[in-house]
């Protein structure tokens, strides 16, 4: 068994990490997992369910408040579910993430040419225009997106969607540090 | 071969070799009660959904295999949720199945519908919806083997109405191959270097400890543990869900540790360098205040559930794997770093076999260059002479319940299966009893389950109708479940129960003495509301009332001598009488209290 933060261990605690699990396709496993989180008192910042390219298998990412428990725990307990197939756990600095962002903000005629400049800035798209309103939409990464949405907030935001961030390993010079837990004994 | 899908389920359970299932039928189950009558299976129709759970779990704990329960959908199903409960605290195979109305039915709030798997998914190792006939005998065959190897757990498997009318083709999964687990697999044997590490640190420590817990039951690693104590000559506590894992009676033996554990099992975990921590879990009743708990000890955590390593306590060797491999690959590791075969050593200073030190090994091994360990033994056997576990049984004086305990120990065959339920008679149980032998202590440790003797000695005396069962219950715990004494009558199940009748919801009354400043509050239940030889008597059963201490053998003798049917004894016990040593909750293990008189232990 290696410790919570494997290689970097040493490292200042982080507030948050991604645990991404690869689960069965099968009815109830999203809340198994979720229960399991509530059950052990174990936060999440956030969650995003998906199938995988293999229909008998969803990819389950979630970004969990490692201040809440030890990671270890709360990677180990999720493993112990049976229709967890395998665990990867990600240091922020080792993964790419992803999320994407819709918003319904005030654009009247006065606005409209801040919120499009805005939007691309930041390489967001106008999806829908009203009279009054416009609704745009972001994908980025979760602190452009964090970015964008403190900008636009001024504005007037009448609704906003976020999705839950996604992640995969980061591809690097070396290896990625990626970590695969199940299976792994002692 | 075709068949409906409630033949298939009943023909899956025996091909799991189920010999008995304890269960009520209802509505949504009915389908499967009717192949039950072509079935081999024994039935045994129970008077509560709560005692057939408790059964199959009474069942586990003296075969080691699992114990299978069936009743119905929606209050059927819920009424054995307590049971799941507690056998997910003490990891005991049970094989729930649940009848669940028709799958067209299923979210339209029908007549006993119930969302059970949901409702038990946090209390169930794991548990399923069976939507297709197809699907029966493979997701049987998964909960058998999902309940039974790892850790072992409660499973429950829900099967609508329609889908055991439905028919199917028969098959059996030959292997675990064909099941469909892709998540699932529990680790078996340890990690070599962890394994060499652990080694290490026995052969250097000076004041080791094994801290046996219930997973050497579970793994039937006694007679490895017993090898691994006696080879190294290290003492072992006994958890109370490990009581008869290593015989009392060995010199070895400290007994119990934790909230009610004596002193010496307690203390010297304290003063431990080394806890050896094998198949238990560093449960809260044995820590006391965690951050205060054997601060000196370095650990090796061994335990088939990874997620148990470094849960509470961080171990410095964690090892995951099967305790009784582990224990095995642990010796075999010791006998590589020269450890020799060694006699038996004692506890006691006086005796005449000595710790080994690796006689016939080479000069300069681990083992030649380890620590003497008599300073630690004599000093444990200082503690062991200084705080012995008293009580005090006046002539006339009113009956105490530890006095009835030993004089059941006395009085009958050394391999009895004594089951009890949760309490002061508990811990009195645990305490006076001597256990030498495995799987013959049955009780509810982690859920802490009131009214679970009975219908667990039920299930225990079904297991092994060859041994004496005795329950040791308490009056408020027989109260919630002493129903099942007419299932016991019924079914020629011959238990005896041994009511420590105080009158008082007794650990309750001691936590309002010795924590509320006396002030009691609802926790009186007279002792003779209900009149016990009475009700006894009126379930089929034999009754009997003990008030003072000369009548107390003649009653078990006469008890002893009845086997055609369950007797019940009420012993009218001292309600004033308090369960010592005691740790109160949340405080140091340094602060336990010895007894009303002798007031703190000391450090």
């Amino acid at each position: 068994m290696t410790s919570t933060g494997g290689p970097g261990s040493a490292a200042p605690p982080r507030r948050h990490h991604i645990v991404t699990a690869l689960v069965e396709n099968k009815a109830g496993v999203l809340a198994r997992v979720s229960g399991l989180f509530s059950r052990r008192g174990f936060n999440i910042f956030s969650l995003a369910v998906a199938p995988t390219d293999d229909e008998r298998l969803s990819r389950i990412t979630i970004v969990v408040d490692v201040e809440s428990a030890p990671l270890e725990q709360i990677v180990k307990q999720l493993d112990k579910l049976v229709n967890v197939v395998s665990i990867t756990e990600l240091a922020p600095e080792e993964a790419t993430e992803g999320e994407l962002l819709l918003a319904t903000v005030r654009a009247g005629a006065a606005e409209r040419g801040q919120v499009i400049a805005l939007v691309d800035v930041f390489g967001g798209k106008i999806v829908d225009v009203g009279p009054e309103h416009m609704t745009v939409m972001l994908a980025g990464t979760p602190a452009s997106v964090d970015d964008f949405e403190h900008l636009i907030e001024p504005l007037g935001i009448t609704e906003l969607q976020r999705t839950g961030r996604v992640a995969l390993p980061r591809l690097e010079r070396r290896a990625p540090r990626l970590r695969s837990i199940a299976g792994e004994a002692g | 071969m075709r068949m409906t899908g409630a033949q298939a389920l009943i023909k899956s359970l025996e091909m799991e070799r189920t010999e008995v299932i304890f269960g009520l039928p209802g509505g949504a189950i009915l389908p499967v009660y009717d192949p039950i009558l072509d079935s081999s299976i024994r039935h045994i129709l129970v008077r509560h959904e709560q005692g057939a759970g408790h059964m199959a779990e009474g069942y586990a704990h003296v075969t080691g295999r699992p114990g299978v329960a069936m009743v119905t959908s929606g209050p059927g199903a819920t009424n054995i949720v307590t049971p799941l409960a507690d056998a997910a605290m003490d990891s005991i195979p049970i094989v729930v199945i649940t009848g669940q109305v028709p799958t067209t039915a299923i979210g339209t709030d029908a007549f006993q519908e119930c969302p059970i798997t949901g409702v038990t998914m946090d209390i169930t190792k794991h548990n399923w919806l069976v939507t297709d006939a197809q699907d029966i005998p493979r997701a049987v065959a998964e909960a058998f083997h999902v309940a039974t190897t790892g850790r072992p757990g409660p499973v429950l498997v829900d099967v609508p109405k329609d889908v055991s009318n439905a028919p199917m083709d028969w098959y059996w999964p030959a292997s675990v191959d064909d099941l469909d687990l892709p998540g699932y697999h529990p680790p078996t044997s340890g990690d070599p270097v962890q394994i060499r590490k652990a080694a290490e640190l026995i052969l250097g420590s000076a004041r080791p400890v094994i801290y046996a817990g219930g997973g050497i039951l579970k793994s039937h690693a006694s007679g490895a543990l017993l090898e691994l104590a006696e080879r190294t000559g290290i003492p072992v506590v006994t958890t109370l869900m490990a009581r008869g894992s290593f015989p009392d009676s060995h010199p070895l033996c400290l007994g119990m540790p934790g909230m009610h554990g004596n002193y010496t099992a307690v203390t010297a975990m304290q003063h431990a360098d080394l806890l050896v921590a094998l198949g238990s879990r560093f449960d809260d009743r044995v820590t006391g205040k965690i951050g205060a708990f054997a601060p000196g000890a370095k650990v090796i955590h061994v335990d088939v559930d990874p997620a148990e390593l470094g849960k509470v306590r961080r171990p410095d060797v964690p090892i995951a794997g099967d305790a009784r491999v582990v224990i095995e690959e642990l010796v075999q590791a010791l006998e590589a770093l020269g450890l020799g075969p060694s006699a038996r050593s004692s506890v006691s200073g006086s005796s005449s076999v000595e710790v080994t030190t690796g006689g016939s090994t080479a000069v300069g091994s681990a083992a030649a260059a380890r620590p003497d360990l008599r300073p630690w033994k004599a000093q444990i056997a200082a503690w062991q002479k200084q705080f012995p576990l008293t009580y005090d049984q006046t002539e006339g004086g009113p009956l105490k319940p530890q006095f009835v305990v030993e004089q059941l120990r006395d009085m009958t065959p050394d391999d009895t299966i004594v089951v009890a339920g949760v309490g002061q008679h508990q811990m009195w149980a645990s305490q006076y009893w001597r256990f030498d032998y495995p799987n013959t202590w049955v009780n509810s440790g982690g859920a802490g389950t009131m009214g679970f003797a009975v219908p667990a000695a039920i299930g225990a005396k079904v297991g092994r109708p060859d041994k004496m069962v005795w329950a040791i219950d308490g009056d408020g715990c027989f109260q919630m479940t002493a129903q099942e004494l007419v299932t016991a009558s019924a079914e020629r199940i011959p238990i005896k129960v041994a009511i420590l009748n105080n009158a008082y919801l007794g650990m309750v009354r001691q936590w309002q003495e010795l924590f509320y400043a006396e002030r009691y509050s609802e926790v009186y239940l007279s002792p003779d509301l209900p009149d016990y030889v009475k009700w006894a008597e009126a379930m089929g059963c034999v009754g009997l009332r003990v008030e003072s201490a000369e009548e107390v053998a003649p009653a078990i003798e006469k008890a002893n001598g009845i086997d055609d049917r369950p007797v019940v004894i009420d012993f009218r016990t001292d309600a004033f009488e308090k369960v010592y040593p005691m740790v109160p909750a949340g405080a140091s293990n340094d602060d336990i209290i010895v007894g009303p008189d002798e007031g703190e232990g000391g450090r």
